[in-house]
């Protein structure tokens, strides 16, 4: 077995190896990274570098921003595809099956083709540079995969429990609401982790169609933040950190749910 | 399903045929738009630079169904094989894969820094040969530099889907491939591969699609620079339309691309239609 062992520790170190150098160079003063750019801080650790890169980062505005934008496309993506998804997978809608048609191969559009006439759209309704604007957008791009992952989901449901209320006489929206929804909730928290992520993540959009700096999402402005403070990596490094640490903290709190979403709903897609 | 068909309507379908009919015309993205024929399209022919962003993208795409694929293989392989430290080991090859592409560019532009980079480091250790080497700004460098950044946090994501795929492969099937004996390179050969061939054939397919599409590591890194080495059909089109304002002729550039995703979607459709096990 230890041939497989030193094969992955080998993998593992050089996936891991360069976000370890990301901390070291986060805790050095730009003195010691001049002497020192790749090793492990061997001076004094000073963590000067997050509270100066906190405030000239504007990090508490920008992380203000992608939590607005993320919270919003996960609650938006959530109402749109669960709704989507409980409508096709339960009731027999005229259109069902165009629908999902377009689901399955409607996204195999590239953001490169509608990019350019959005863009127009957009900046004549007043939605770019705005944050429900891109808002908006994330909920087009990532509901057709969540309405199939939530589709799937609510199928593997029994519906004993929903035909027995219809036949005690209750509404179709208290069905929807008090016997689905309960029970469709771990489909729906892999959507919103998977839908979070993404937006939180997204770079394409972010980058075109916000412009100003206070609605900057962390993405776009760590970009601009590097580039003005180019060899300024302790300061860079750190901001890199704050913005990636919510990330990875919920990724490593929930990961099961993130693999096992991401997995089954993009072999379907 | 009315709230899903809105936003699909506004956002992706409405624009993209807007898309289809702004490449027939000579708009520059604010005033009125002209109707031109065929004119862009015969300039997309001709266009030297387009054709080059294209050869990109072919190599991107070569190296993207060989390096990732390969990778996603063996680090999946070896997972299967073992007992201890599984998910531990995922979890470290998929964590790059969360980060956002802003930072693992800015970690890559650090370790591969000319001056301060991997290179000088090695030659205090007397290894010279990568010393002063600007990966990202060598003509014949950038490229595959820019590809192994973007790679390195991609092929985590192929290691969990082909673990998924292999673990719900029947253990008899190994059982029976261990009477036949051959070890674990034809266990790997004539179980493993076959059992996970429908993961397989999509990851190929999306792996192809997005190479033709690549742009976030390109235009973080190196803008498509220098001097057009690492242009991609993707940041042409941005070009186009974001810096020359020629948004009619951006929009041909769209269309060429989609024509690209759709006929390789369709072809995957097709070739499941006929029920062939992919």
């Amino acid at each position: 077995m230890w041939p497989a062992y030193a094969v992955l520790t080998v993998l593992g170190v050089f996936s891991i190896g360069p976000i370890v150098v990301l901390v070291f160079n986060s805790l050095k003063t730009d003195v010691e990274i001049g002497t020192n750019p790749l090793g492990p801080p061997l001076h004094h650790l000073s963590l000067r570098n997050f509270s100066q890169a906190w405030h000239q980062g504007a990090i508490g505005t920008t992380m203000l921003n992608s939590a607005i934008i993320t919270l919003g496309t996960v609650v938006g993506v959530c109402f749109i595809a669960g709704l989507a998804a409980y409508a096709l997978a339960r009731l027999d809608l005229a259109g069902g099956t165009l629908v999902l048609g377009y689901l399955l191969f409607g996204t195999a559009l590239p953001a490169q083709l509608f990019l350019v006439p959005l863009f127009s759209l957009w900046s004549r309704i007043g939605l770019y540079d705005t944050r429900l604007g891109l808002i908006i957008i994330y909920w087009a791009i990532f509901s057709p995969f969540a309405t199939l992952l939530m589709r799937s989901f609510l199928i593997s449901l029994p519906r004993d429990f929903e035909d027995a209320a219809r036949t005690d006489g209750s509404r179709e929206l208290y069905v929807l609401t008090r016997i689905v929804l309960p029970l469709a909730w771990p489909g729906l928290l892999t959507v919103a982790l998977i839908a979070g992520l993404t937006a939180w993540n997204e770079f394409f959009f972010a980058v075109t169609f916000i412009q100003s700096s206070d609605k900057l999402p962390v993405v776009t402005s760590f970009l601009a933040f590097s580039q003005n403070y180019t060899r300024y990596w302790g300061l860079t490094c750190a901001a890199a950190i704050i913005i990636v640490l919510p990330v990875l903290f919920v990724f490593l709190a929930l990961q099961r749910r993130f693999v096992e979403g991401l997995s089954s709903g993009g072999l379907k897609g | 399903m009315a709230p899903l068909i809105l936003v699909n309507v506004v956002v992706i379908v409405g624009p993209s045929i807007a898309a289809v009919y702004y490449s027939f015309t000579n708009w520059d993205g604010i005033s009125a738009a002209h109707w031109t024929g065929l004119a862009n399209f015969r300039r997309l022919l001709h266009d030297g630079e387009f054709r080059t962003g294209l050869e990109h993208n072919l190599e991107w795409t070569a190296m993207f169904l060989t390096v990732p694929i390969a990778m996603g293989l063996l680090g999946a392989f070896l997972l299967s094989q073992i007992k201890r430290f599984r998910l531990l080991f995922r979890t470290i090859f998929f964590i790059p894969y969360v980060i956002a592409s802003v930072v693992n560019a800015f970690i890559w532009q650090i370790i591969l820094d000319p001056q301060q980079g991997i290179g000088s480091q090695l030659q205090r250790i007397d290894i010279g040969w990568l010393n002063g080497v600007a990966f990202f700004g060598d003509v014949n460098l950038a490229l595959p530099a820019v590809a192994f950044v973007d790679n390195w946090h991609f092929w985590g994501f192929l290691v969990v889907l082909f673990l998924a795929a292999m673990q719900s492969i029947p253990t008899e099937l190994y059982e029976a491939q261990r009477v036949d004996g051959g070890g674990r390179w034809a266990e790997f050969w004539h179980v493993t591969l076959p059992g996970i061939r429908p993961t397989l054939v999509f990851v190929v397919v999306i792996v192809t699609i997005w190479s033709f599409l690549t742009f976030d590591y390109v235009y973080i890194i190196t803008q498509g620079g220098p001097g057009g080495a690492t242009d991609t059909a993707a940041t042409l089109l941005y070009r186009t339309m974001f810096s020359y304002n020629e948004a009619g002729y951006a929009a041909s550039m769209g269309l060429a691309l989609a024509l690209v995703s759709v006929v390789v979607t369709l072809a995957y459709a097709y070739v499941k239609r006929r029920g062939w096990d992919v």
